[in-house]
């Protein structure tokens, strides 16, 4: 009734293109920016923002990494996490040895390097396929986790052999460290997230997003019809392992404040971001951010949720339940729509198209 | 006008064998020069101290060869599930780890629930084939004809949903294998070798000849007995198979079960060697590059390339491992693997693959 496009027409092919064509749309993601950027840090207390907001924000853009690698382009890659590690030490260093440098600016310039050692594993999958390159891709996780303790300079040879997140201001304001308050960190994680969101949209929609999707589809017909595989799998990779790597030293330096790689940057990481963008949908941006909330969130309200509605379970017990309703979950969102929460937001909003006369 | 001037040369460097072979000279080449230039220093080190520490103390080297040997086979038993599992459905089951180590914490937990030991490992096969009946019927059925990335999906849902059971039935405490009780033997052997004590363990002994055993009795399986053939049959087209009138649930309840026997003796050896608890899990994780490397339709690549992997990460943390700080074991096996992979895209013994617009 309300959700309708008749009456707009469309004079320009660039109108024509847009990534929202709808008005509704364009309405509804003003809306939802609102909320974020005012609605969220005035009403949400300190608790809501940094143990469901801000994760959700740092898995966002991890999970646009991965779907850019594994939905867009089709290569399916089982480091993420170690990417994500890093971007946490490049700009661990980057911090050490540039005290007086803008601190999202370094954490930017950190996703370079991490683009840098994303490029470098993604070589093999100018020749492997398939689980053979997932499984070389286990290679860069592994590799990348073992040199990040056994290589001192990395953590500043701390005793504690973790990152200990330094106090940055911006604008006179603390954003890292302990003193850096929820709303601060929140801040600049949802700008972050938003700038690359934008950039990643323009990409993909792009002819770069083409040429990608174009290697995912059939990457020998690709080529045959003029793509370079090596340019367009590798850029992949190194956008992919940017956007990673972003989100590592976000998760680092504004969600956790500090951490050691084996305790975070594990495998098990790796595993839960790809759920995130299977389960929210191969090959798109909202998918994305469905994933990551569904994945990120669902411990939480484990947590917290089950025991509000009166089913009581202690620490231990609730973790194993926990397991094991995530597995069942993942089965059933599968079985239920295979193409993930993107597509079921999309039955959606054809159904309210029609709402309420569907013919 | 002649063809043969303007005909290209022929791009010697697409093949493999001499891209291996230059490879390996230029190493050499840099092997020798390094050892001239610096005679002490980190070129030595890398090519030429480990190899005369091979020869100074060969007893150590069979040693480090016997240790990898055996890893390598518990590497080759976990990547034989997958690879049944891989060439009856076409399912990538990444939840073959977890499932030997189910099977593993079942039959202890049942022992220790006070049911004799064999009874309880027979009670332990009844458990994993009702899992191979529940997978084919919750997951596998409803999930036929999804791409393959939704079914490797899949099993990790099945993955963590095993992780989670196990770890609420039988608690997350590592546990003790029962291996005296099953007759396995205990101790060690040793022997006089090349001036020195090589010791084998009796309980590396008796996996090793089992693994043979139960590879022998698989491959006599699928290549006598008529469900080996509906196996096969299965394996090379669904549809084909389908249309002869093979019961494709049928074939995927029994590769399962299979896979799950496989895993409970590969559970009851590592079990022997370690403790059974979810740290298997990691370890069994090693099984992905040994299915790279032998390629994940072939049995004996499985077991060959187990036994790459096995004795290469072993001899490559024990000689090269100090020179960067040890733990290379996490992670060697990856590279190993690469390395191959870079030849040979679909393993050593892998189907050729061959694409088609």
């Amino acid at each position: 009734m309300f959700y309708r496009e008749a009456g707009q027409f469309k004079s320009t092919y660039q109108a024509d293109m847009a990534v929202f064509p709808i008005r509704q749309d364009r309405i509804g993601l003003a809306i939802i920016l609102a909320i974020a950027f005012i609605g969220i840090p005035m009403l949400a207390n300190d608790f809501f923002i940094t143990s469901v907001m801000i994760p959700f924000l740092v898995f966002s853009l991890a999970a646009i990494g991965l779907n850019i690698l594994t939905g867009y382009t089709g290569l399916i890659s089982l480091g993420t996490a170690a990417f994500m590690g890093v971007g946490a030490y490049a700009c661990y260093k980057l911090t050490t040895f540039f005290p007086g440098v803008n601190i999202i600016v370094l954490i930017l310039v950190s996703g370079l390097f991490s683009a840098g050692i994303g490029v470098l594993f993604g070589l093999p999958s100018l020749r492997i396929k398939g689980f053979y390159l997932a499984v070389a891709t286990l290679a860069a996780q592994f590799f990348l986790q073992w040199a990040f303790v056994r290589v001192p300079w990395l953590f500043n040879y701390n005793a504690s052999g973790a990152i200990e997140v330094p106090q940055r201001l911006l604008f006179g304001i603390p954003v890292t460290g302990a003193s850096a308050a929820p709303e601060t960190r929140y801040f600049v994680c949802l700008v972050l997230v938003v700038a690359l969101t934008w950039f990643a949209s323009n990409l993909v929609h792009g002819k770069i997003g083409r040429s990608w999707m174009a290697v995912r589809d059939m990457d020998i017909a690709a080529e045959l019809m003029g793509i370079k595989l090596l340019n367009a799998k590798l850029l992949a990779f190194a956008v992919s392992s940017f956007y990673a790597g972003v989100a590592g030293a976000m998760m680092i330096f504004l969600w956790y404040g500090g951490g050691e790689a084996n305790d975070v940057f594990t495998i098990r990481l790796s595993f839960n971001i790809l759920f995130m963008v299977i389960i929210g949908g191969l090959g798109s941006l909202i998918g994305s951010f469905f994933g990551a909330a569904f994945i990120a969130s669902l411990p939480t309200i484990m947590k917290f949720g089950l025991p509000a509605l009166g089913v009581p379970m202690s620490g231990a017990t609730a973790e194993h339940v926990t397991f094991m309703l995530v597995g069942a979950l993942i089965i059933i969102f599968l079985i239920v729509e295979p193409h993930g929460l993107a597509r079921l937001w999309q039955i959606g909003k054809q159904k309210l198209r029609t709402w309420p006369f569907p013919y | 006008m002649s063809d043969v001037a303007v005909r290209p040369m022929p791009n010697l460097l697409a093949n493999g064998w001499i891209k291996a072979g230059l490879i390996l000279a230029a190493i050499v080449v840099a092997a020798i020069l390094g050892a001239r230039l610096d005679g002490s220093g980190t070129l030595h080190k890398i090519f030429i101290d480990p190899f005369d520490q091979m020869v100074a103390a060969p007893d150590l080297l069979a040693q480090t060869v016997w240790e990898g040997l055996v890893s390598g086979v518990l590497y080759a038993l976990i990547a034989l599930g997958f690879v049944l599992i891989f060439k009856a459905s076409g399912v990538f089951n990444f939840a073959q780890g977890i499932m030997v180590v189910f099977a593993a914490l079942t039959l202890v937990g049942l022992y220790e629930k006070g049911v004799p030991a064999f009874l309880a490992v027979i009670l332990t096969l009844g458990v994993m084939f009702v899992l191979a009946v529940a997978i084919e019927r919750v997951v596998l059925r409803p999930l036929v004809n999804q791409p393959d990335i939704i079914l490797f999906m899949a099993t990790f849902g099945i993955t963590y949903f095993l992780i989670g059971l196990g770890e609420s039935v039988f608690g997350g405490n590592p546990k003790q294998m029962i291996a005296d009780q099953l007759w396995l033997p205990k101790g060690a052997v040793d022997l006089k070798l090349f001036g020195g004590l090589v010791s084998l363990q009796k309980i590396d002994i008796a996996a090793a000849i089992i693994a043979s055993v139960m590879i022998a009795v698989l491959a006599a399986f699928f290549q006598y007995t008529r469900i080996g053939r509906a196996l096969r049959a299965v394996a090379d087209s669904h549809k084909a198979a389908l249309s002869v009138g093979i019961s494709l649930n049928q074939i995927w309840v029994i590769v399962w079960f299979t896979a799950g026997i496989v895993a409970l003796i590969t559970g009851i050896m590592w079990g022997a060697r370690s403790d059974v608890s979810f740290a298997l899990e990691i370890v069994a994780l090693k099984a992905l590059p040994v299915l790279i490397l032998g390629g994940f339709t072939s049995i004996p690549g499985a077991i060959i390339g187990g036994l790459i992997i096995g004795i290469g990460e072993k001899m490559g943390e024990f000689y090269w491992g100090p020179l960067v700080g040890g733990g290379i074991e996490s992670w060697l096996a990856y590279f190993i693997a690469l390395g191959f992979l870079l030849f040979r895209p679909q393993g050593l013994f892998g189907d050729k693959i061959i694409e088609r617009i």
